[in-house]
């Protein structure tokens, strides 16, 4: 899958879970910007995994801090079969 | 910069709870019996244990232990792998893998240790671990030691489960993967359901471990374990335990069929780099094991208690953990309120642990009770009235 089809998936479910349209660039932070508390985290994780059909390690949670990382984990693990997903 | 300005947040939650109550760290100035002890200079009734056999006084268990301090000294002074396997040692794990009917049983310095030891040398970089995320801070704190890749399921959920197991063996064709839950959880009280994950194992070739801290003594006939009462022993590959709770002792293990477990002796560094366990707690260990197996009847008065107790804490209103056992789980929406019933039952000569978020599942606040089989049923009726007049 392209970058901006991930990122454009990304934007939907944050919308759903959020419950309101967001303006979101891949700097945005999910604390900061978004105000994402660490259930709602919980939430935006199952929907990204079910809707990508993969499983996101709990060892680069802490990494994500941004759209662009959760974009990037996403890339990754729905590319190729190498590696753990 | 200082170095424990991380800490300001916690510091400033402290001192409002202080403002408060003037602290919450619970000093037993003198413990009693299994059920009772002096906290503020009062009385109260211990409802708040891990003590689920109440053996911390049993006449044999004391004797033991004590004979064992006469005969072998005070501490070991040394590793398992250095000068710190003594024959006591040996003997136990010779005993728990009698208990259990399995091959090979490691013993190690506490449970904690036994979870980090295991998790963090069995799996490996190209190995995978799916936790249960109620999974105890032992458990992620050894896959942590690990550094391999940990996935989570949804507590107990047995469809999320499944649909990860798929998705990691479908791009992990011939990956190990362990798949790690407790027997009993220790927030709620509420049992996993092990024969559907142990079918779920099976299914996509995986490995099960359950950490049966909270039901070795409590669950299945002969005090086994979930696996025991599941009926589901021969599915289940690893079983890590403790001796802090049933057993009123100090220590923790891990058993298995696989021979090959005697391996991580060598590469297990919580097992190597700490002392091993002193006499007087492995011989107060072994008299306990022993007493699981000849006095059922303990089992049986624990669990009239947990009924008595969950069945009328229901009846006040109170909102519980999903089904009745041991520990009786109160759930409370605001940390406030949790902390003024806490209070509340310490003044009325009751003390139950309070979990307080992060540390609780769903943010919520916790008083987790918790039965001995040394409650009397007067007991179990005063900590009811207690809850009773908070209700
Ligand atoms: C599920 C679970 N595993 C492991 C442990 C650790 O046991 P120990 O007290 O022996 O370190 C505990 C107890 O705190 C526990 O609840």
């Amino acid at each position: 899958m392209r970058r901006e089809e991930i990122f454009e998936t990304v934007r939907e479910i944050l919308a759903e879970v959020l419950n309101r349209p967001v303006e979101i660039t891949p700097e945005t932070s999910f604390e900061k910007d978004l105000e994402v508390d660490s259930l709602r985290a919980m939430e935006i994780l199952a929907a990204v995994e079910d809707r990508f059909d993969i499983t996101v390690p709990i060892n680069v949670l802490n990494e994500i801090r941004t759209v662009g990382d959760l974009v990037r984990e996403i890339e990754k693990l729905t590319e190729g079969d190498h590696g753990h997903l | 910069m200082g170095i424990f300005d991380k800490f300001s947040k916690l510091a400033a939650q402290l001192d409002q709870v202080r403002a408060f109550f003037g602290g919450f760290n619970v000093v037993i100035e003198k413990i009693i019996s299994p059920t009772e002890a002096i906290v503020n200079g009062q009385r109260v009734i211990l409802a708040g244990t891990n003590n689920y056999l109440g053996l911390t006084f049993d006449k044999a268990c004391i004797e033991a232990a004590c004979a064992a301090i006469k005969a072998e000294g005070t501490g070991t002074t040394g590793s398992r792998m250095a000068n710190g396997t003594y024959h006591s040692h040996v003997a136990l794990e010779q005993e728990l893998s009698e208990f259990f009917g399995r091959r090979a049983t490691i013993v190690f310095t506490t449970g904690y240790a036994a979870n980090l030891g295991v998790l963090s040398t069995l799996v490996g970089r190209d190995d995978l671990v799916l936790l249960d995320a109620d999974c105890h801070a032992s458990i992620y704190d050894g896959t942590r030691l690990g550094g391999v890749p940990v996935y989570r399921f949804r507590h107990n959920d047995l469809e999320d489960l499944e649909k990860k197991l798929r998705r990691l063996r479908e791009k992990n064709p011939s990956a190990n993967i362990l798949i790690v839950v407790e027997g009993l959880y220790s927030m709620l009280g509420d049992r996993a359901p092990l024969a559907e994950i142990a079918h779920l194992k099976e299914k996509y070739e995986a490995y099960l471990l359950v950490d049966e801290a909270h039901s070795l003594g409590v669950l299945g006939e002969k005090g086994r374990g979930l696996a025991e009462e599941a009926g589901v022993e021969e599915k289940v590959d690893f079983i890590v335990g403790t001796f802090s709770k049933s057993l009123a002792s100090i220590g923790g293990y891990c058993t298995s069929n696989y021979e090959e477990l005697e391996l991580l002796r060598y590469a297990s560094r919580p097992y190597v780099f700490t002392a091993s366990l002193s006499p007087a707690n492995i011989a107060a260990a072994r008299a306990a094991l022993r007493i699981i197996q000849e006095r059922p009847e303990l089992k049986e008065r624990l669990w009239q208690n947990a009924y008595q107790l969950y069945g009328r804490l229901k009846e006040l209103g109170f909102e519980l953990g999903p089904e009745p056992s041991p520990i009786v789980a109160v759930r409370f929406r605001q940390p406030e309120k949790a902390l003024k019933t806490w209070y509340g039952l310490l003044e009325r000569g009751v003390y139950v642990n309070m979990v307080l978020p992060p540390a609780t599942p769903g943010g919520e606040a916790l008083l987790r009770a918790s039965v001995s089989a040394a409650h009397t049923p007067a007991q179990i009726a005063a900590i009811s009235e207690a809850f009773a007049a908070l209700a």
